[in-house]
């Protein structure tokens, strides 16, 4: 019997001019697993989220999220199927409150036309309470809900990459990417994250694909794991597999980690 | 006395061009690039409630309806036609493109309705408020100008902060990426902008006409270029800096007129302009703009 996938490329890959940035890509992820994507730096990570999300089109192969083929799809479009994001370097919408970018998020959930969106007047019924409270959950569950007021950028970094994935969560993903989640905190925020993400797991009923510099991190948390160098995979397999993989160990030596 | 009702005409031209800065700084705020047309939309919503009134006899509202309507349509058109398939061009390119909408909106008024000056209808009357056992004459239309303003401020920071299509807007003015991946049309919400710029242009269009009421295919560039500068002078692409803009470059441009010299009053409010730009080069409540790398 075949596995249940959220999440399968085949084949894929991206050029950059004459810079193959990723070839030949087979990822497969199952529904609600937590999944690592790592390598050493360069190695091609962001740019497979890049391509996950159609930020770019891929020169070769293809992506199929929920058994469907994201070609000719657009951001928009991928992010309705049920793929959602945070990013290396955080992107949030720095001057709305912390409330509100989640909100945002909420808000997108439905298609609406032109016409409708001009007219359509604050609605202070059922629908926006219920947004509200989703939103507030969506932050109690970062840790953020006394900072709901904050404006984003004034967030300490630790918690604007929290509010990140609270973003990315309010649009109601069935994979969610982290780039580099634990990036600039400390080993005490770390543990926390790494809580955070199963409990997202857990809670939403949803596969997790992270890429993480910190091994620790990512082997105490990924159930399958894939190695990037180069664009190409070099390896692939569960924590142990990869810990003990001579290639991987000579790959992270070899760059300046 | 005299001061004040200076003062008042000031804030009633600056209400104007705060109105049409609105325009030009929510499209340079969400889609970032400055919409050269914008003036010649005011100059398309004048003729349409001319021609509403002097044609069709349609009463006052009436003709200012038509004309909001027709200036929302021809500002989503303007996007979609000429902007929307430069969405990834140069700003050089998308520059010229909406000079060129603007020379094509003036000839084609030229064509369609002649190059004469054409008296526009007084759509307010020409009553006074008199104060001050008649020491201090307002008309009602400068006070409608003024409320007219105040109110279109309120309505708009209200729908911008509160509403969903609002957080869209602000979020596409950070970052359209991001905000894609969070659901957010793009598109759609460019759209929009330019339909409430329009749509503002449109009133702004009644308002001035019966505050200056000769009409001809290039009555919108002086405003237009003005209410730019307003714009600039605020902090282009924040909305309090263009009312904040707009009313001070009315009471400078009007004190300029009375006090020095009419001749001169362009160049004063210009050469204040430049002034306050080399001082704070984003305006007055302009933000840094962020390059990103
Ligand atoms: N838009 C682009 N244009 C040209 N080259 C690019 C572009 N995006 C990525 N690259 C190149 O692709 C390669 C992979 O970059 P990528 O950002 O995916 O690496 P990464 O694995 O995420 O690294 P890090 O761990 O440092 O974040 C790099 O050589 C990078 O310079
Ligand atoms: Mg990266």
């Amino acid at each position: 019997m075949s596995k249940e996938y959220i999440l399968k490329t085949e084949n894929l890959g991206i050029d950059f001019g004459g810079l193959t940035a990723v070839n030949n890509l087979n990822l497969k992820i199952e529904k609600n697993q937590i999944y690592g994507l790592i390598g050493p730096n360069g190695a091609g990570k962001t740019t497979v989220f890049n391509l996950l999300t159609k930020v770019y089109e891929p020169t070769r192969g293809k992506v199929i999220i929920d058994g469907q083929s994201t070609e000719k799809m657009d951001l928009v479009a991928v992010n309705k199927l049920g793929i959602a994001r945070t990013f290396q370097n955080i992107r949030l919408f720095k001057e709305l409150s912390v409330l509100d970018n989640v909100k945002v998020g909420l808000h997108n959930q439905k298609e609406y036309s032109l016409v409708s969106a001009i007219f359509r007047l604050p609605k202070f019924g059922s629908a926006e309470k219920e947004i509200e409270s989703e939103a507030m959950e969506l932050l109690d569950v970062l840790g953020l809900k006394e900072f709901a007021d904050f404006k984003a950028k004034n967030l300490p970094y630790g918690k604007q990459r929290k509010l990140e994935i609270a973003r990315a969560l309010a649009t109601h993903p069935k994979i969610l990417l982290l780039d580099e989640p634990a990036a600039g905190m400390n080993p005490a925020e770390t543990a926390e994250l790494l809580d955070t993400v199963k409990f997202i797991r857990d809670h939403f009923q949803i596969a997790i694909l992270l890429i993480e510099h910190d091994m620790k991190f990512v082997m105490g948390l990924c159930e399958k794991i894939t190695v990037l160098n180069f664009g190409e995979v070099l390896a692939y397999g569960d924590p142990d597999d990869i810990k003990n993989n001579p290639e991987v160990i000579a790959a992270y030596l070899g760059s300046d980690e | 006395m005299s001061f004040l009702s200076y003062l008042i005409t000031g804030l009633s031209l600056g209400s104007v061009y705060a109105i049409i800065a609105l325009g030009y700084t929510m499209v340079y705020g969400i889609a970032k690039m400055l919409n050269f047309a914008h003036g010649d939309v005011i100059m398309v919503g004048a003729y349409v409630s001319f021609l509403a009134i002097g044609k069709y006899d349609t009463p006052a509202l009436v003709a200012c309806l038509l004309s909001v309507f027709a200036c929302t349509i021809l500002g989503v058109l303007i996007e979609r036609l000429a902007y929307k398939p430069l969405r990834s061009a140069p700003s050089l390119a998308v520059l010229i493109t909406a000079i060129g909408v603007s020379y094509f909106l003036q000839n084609s008024a030229q064509l369609l309705w002649g190059t004469d000056t054409k008296v526009f209808p007084a759509m307010l009357g020409t009553n006074q408020l008199v104060l001050f056992n008649g020491e201090l004459m307002i008309s009602y239309v400068t006070i409608a100008t003024i409320v007219a303003c105040i109110i279109i401020m309120t309505v708009l920071t209200l729908f911008i902060n509160k509403t969903k299509i609002g957080k869209a807007m602000r979020a596409c003015s950070e970052d359209k990426g991001a905000a894609q991946l969070m659901g957010i049309n793009v598109d759609n919400t460019i759209s929009i902008t330019f339909a409430i710029g329009s749509g503002l242009a449109a009133i702004a269009s009644v308002l001035l006409c019966t505050a200056y009421p000769a009409l001809n295919p290039t009555l919108g560039s002086m405003p237009g270029i003005k209410a730019f500068t307003a714009a600039v002078f605020g902090g282009i692409g924040s909305i309090p800096g263009a009312f904040i803009g707009g009313l001070m470059l009315g009471i400078l441009e009007t004190f300029s007129i009375v006090y020095i010299s009419s001749q001169l009053s362009d160049a004063i409010v210009f050469g204040v302009l430049i002034i306050v730009l080399l001082l704070r080069p984003t305006g007055l409540l302009g933000k840094k703009i962020r390059v990103k790398v």
